[in-house]
């Protein structure tokens, strides 16, 4: 498995000398811009990154100081036809993954015409029983997907994963366009890109459109939306606190908040504020001790109760797992068809289900070429590699396998896609994947056009996590000929 | 939209952990330059002091070290295990401005980075001339904070910080005056005795009154002019009087934003009423000593009538 045969999207199968025609300026500004020059703007940038305190924490690592995620210069660009059609794939699998969650937790109805085995999702500890039959506001569960994508050709897209519960990433995206128009104004004279920055307007506009109606709201009629982090010690919180100040709302920890009478406050030093709409990043399993982990002490006690009440609105919903569950996963083309009535037209990559007899025979016969995750696994982790793997790393997947199938999924290697990244010996293809946005609130279904590119840094290596050494760059989405640039206001 | 109560709090904190920082660092510099440039080593004198105006001395002295410029400007700067210490002041103000991101541009918030990632790695203060190189660039960064602050919008977030930062001042100046005072009235001298003038200078140069004294008082150094100075001189903004007005000002300010008024604003009213009516001298004659210590005291209640005024948790 090499780059030699996987497809690049600036270069094609051509190579540097000769790129897809679409793209010959991009090619030419790669080409002619210095090495030194590539590698000043890259640690400008990540110095940028730095200062501002765009940083994470790797658990478990021993000298667990801050780190920034690498950030390559060179951009990925989608054509505006390619963007369109994509867009359609994931606006219908959204779609689907909203109308299946309202119908597991409510009539079945997959479940009664078989569509899905029941113990797959009944039995499944991504199921929140404790969310049955709660009725979300305009009954939309999912409010923000990010869509794990990949491709292997100009036109061929492939969905690795769906994220419904707590998608990250978004800051990555709004703060690598940033960059980029500060470090490459040049690009944006070149090609007319369109603009990311409207994420937080959007986000907050979908927030709104699923607040409690027909509550008395604490000023005048706007809803109040806060973001729910864990804290400052969080992986992730950078990210928490920019969307908070890119919305323009209130970034609240539990402590800050008080459930009295089925009803959410905030404590502010005026006194409590009733609380509509919370954009939560804490896991079901800590959200709310007297649900959930009782021992979880990043909950609000009686949060649940008051989203049972339709007194607050949480995004994601509770119980949005059982979407994201890697079993389901190879269910989605036959959920998608279920509930559009159409096929998906953003394919499945072949999914092997090691639970199934012959697909666990052949995933057997076949570890050296493939792709093994856990069902339940996330981040890269407890991931099997075939290609790449030593023979004791297969063997030990071997009998994890025989022990345990249920737990995990399979897939082919596939030839993902590369695009020229910055290396030490200059620029090289390296594999990369694409996380978009969809966000639906009760006034439709938007694809924030850009999105996350993950790279692997590492040549030939197709682990793309952050977590695990991988890098980001940003994402060019085309405007139609003929349309203005829209701008990009800084903040 | 109302100000959380947890941001109230750290960002009234923020203020007061910088201006901690910031002082330190000044009075480091001072300590550093007395003992550069006095005729006879300054030594042990002046080190035990710093600890002390600092509230470090018996911190210090657990340690076992001997009082000298290396260990206890280490102590002062750069120290981990030393709660009171800049770095540490510095990774307090930090985490309290990463809880409150929200509330900070991003000039406050990358200045505050700046100063604690000044310290990132460092394990010693060096020589006279690192120590100098390291407190200085405290001050600079500091400044750079401050600059920021005042750039910011003048809501209560940036209020709150000021009000924090000036409350932390008047403590600061009056702790250094207090530790200081015996050098000014040495026991069994009258006023107007002979005192160390190198001591003076360290005093002034700590709240950079140095030149600020020359311009207002037209004769030579006298214990008396540096008390009226640091105390009821409302021109220089480490004064206690400046101090007072300032946190009367804020609380007015936030008074108007938001509404809220209590115990703090009456408190505060009260002492700036009394502050007016203090002359020097007779400070002086009833007990500088005593006039301090009744000052702490009372700007320690005033800080918690501010935390109960804004429900700080």
């Amino acid at each position: 498995m090499g780059t030699r045969r996987a497809f690049d999207e600036i270069w094609g199968h051509g190579g540097p000398e000769r790129p897809r025609p679409e793209f010959a300026e991009l090619a030419d500004w790669i080409a002619s811009t210095p090495q030194a020059e590539l590698h000043k703007r890259q640690q400008s940038a990540e110095a940028t990154f730095r200062q501002l305190g765009i940083t994470f924490a790797v658990y478990g690592d021993s000298d667990a100081s801050e780190r920034i995620i690498p950030f390559d210069i060179v951009p990925r660009v989608f054509l505006h036809d390619e963007w369109e059609r994509l867009s359609q794939g994931l606006v219908q699998r959204v779609e689907a993954i909203n109308a299946f969650l309202e119908d597991v937790y409510g009539e079945r109805r997959i479940l009664d015409e078989g569509i899905v085995p029941p113990e797959l999702i009944l039995n499944n500890p991504q199921f929140r029983p404790e969310v049955a039959g709660i009725r979300p506001p305009h009954g939309i569960w999912a409010h923000i997907c990010g869509i794990d994508l990949v491709r292997t050709g100009p036109d061929e897209f492939w969905v690795l994963e769906d994220n419904a519960r707590t998608p990250s990433g978004v800051s990555y995206m709004l703060e690598n366009r940033e960059a980029m128009i500060r470090l490459c104004p040049e690009l944006f004279r070149s090609f007319r890109v369109a603009a990311v920055d409207s994420y937080g307007d959007i986000l907050r506009e979908t927030m709104r459109s699923v607040a409690p109606d027909a509550r008395a709201n604490s000023y005048g009629n706007q809803p109040v939306c806060v973001v729910l982090t864990p804290g400052h010690f969080n992986s992730a919180y950078y990210e928490h606190s920019f969307l908070a100040d890119t919305m323009g709302i209130e970034l609240v920890e539990p402590a800050d908040l008080i459930v009295d009478d089925d009803v959410v406050y905030m404590q502010t030093i005026a006194g409590r504020v009733k609380v509509d709409v919370i954009y939560r990043r804490i896991d079901d399993d800590f959200l709310d001790p007297l649900v959930f982990r009782p021992d979880s002490l990043l909950g609000v006690p009686g949060i649940m109760a008051a989203y049972r009440a339709g007194n607050v609105a949480l995004i994601n919903a509770p119980g949005n797992g059982i979407a994201d569950d890697k079993a389901i996963y190879s269910y989605m083309p036959e959920i998608v068809k279920f509930y559009s009535g159409s096929e998906a037209k953003l394919p499945n990559v072949e999914t092997w289900r090691c639970r199934e007899p012959d697909a666990l025979n052949y995933v057997l016969d076949h570890l050296d070429e493939v792709v093994v995750k856990l069902v339940d696994g996330s981040g890269g982790y407890g991931m099997l590699v075939g290609p790449t793997a030593s023979k004791a790393e297969i063997e030990d997947f071997r009998r994890a396998l025989i022990a345990e199938p249920h737990r995990y999924i399979a897939q082919p290697t596939l030839a993902l896609s590369t695009v020229p990244t910055v290396t030490e010996t200059g620029l090289a293809p390296r594999h990369v994947d694409f996380r978009p946005f969809v966000l639906t609130g009760s006034n439709g279904v938007q694809v924030v056009p850009g999105g996350l590119t993950r790279v692997a840094l590492k040549e030939g290596s197709l682990v793309v996590n952050s977590s695990q050494g991988g890098g980001t760059k940003d994402s060019f989405v085309l405007l139609p000929e003929g349309r203005q640039t829209q701008s990009q206001v800084q903040s | 939209m109302r100000m959380l109560s947890r941001t109230a709090a750290a960002l009234y904190w923020l203020g007061r952990y910088v201006e901690r920082a910031d002082f330190t660092a000044r009075l480091v510099e001072a300590t550093v330059r007395l003992d550069a440039l006095s005729a006879r080593p300054a030594g042990e004198a002046a080190w035990a002091s710093a600890l002390s105006v600092t509230y470090n001395d018996d911190a210090f002295a657990a340690t076992g070290q001997s009082i000298s410029q290396q260990p206890v400007a280490r102590f002062l700067t750069l120290d981990m295990a030393n709660p009171g210490s800049i770095v540490r002041c510095l990774e307090q103000a930090r985490n309290n401005a990463r809880a409150v991101r929200t509330s900070l541009t991003r000039e406050a918030w990358t200045a505050v980075n700046r100063l604690w990632l000044l310290f990132a790695n460092r394990q010693s203060p060096g020589g006279s001339a690192s120590t100098l190189a390291l407190v200085e660039g405290v001050m600079a960064e500091a400044r750079g904070f401050e600059g920021a602050i005042h750039r910011m919008m003048r809501n209560e977030a940036t209020l709150l910080i000021q009000l924090g930062a000036a409350i932390e001042r008047a403590d600061n100046t009056a702790r250094l005056l207090d530790v200081k005072y015996h050098l000014l009235l040495p026991a069994g001298e009258a006023v107007g005795g002979v005192v160390d003038r190198d001591q003076w200078t360290t005093i002034l140069q700590t709240v950079s009154a140095v030149t600020a004294y020359r311009w207002i008082y037209s004769e030579g150094l006298k214990p008396a002019n540096v008390i009226d100075l640091l105390i009821c001189r409302a021109e220089l903004p480490r004064s206690l009087a400046a101090c007072v007005e300032e946190v009367v000002e804020q609380l007015n300010a936030l008074a108007k934003r938001t509404g809220l008024q209590g115990e703090a604003d009456r408190m505060a009213r009260a002492r700036i009423a009394r502050m007016q009516k203090t002359r020097a001298h007779e400070v002086i004659v009833s007990g500088l000593h005593e006039y301090l210590q009744a000052f702490i005291r009372e700007n320690a209640l005033l800080d918690a009538a501010i935390a109960r005024q804004f429900r700080f948790i």
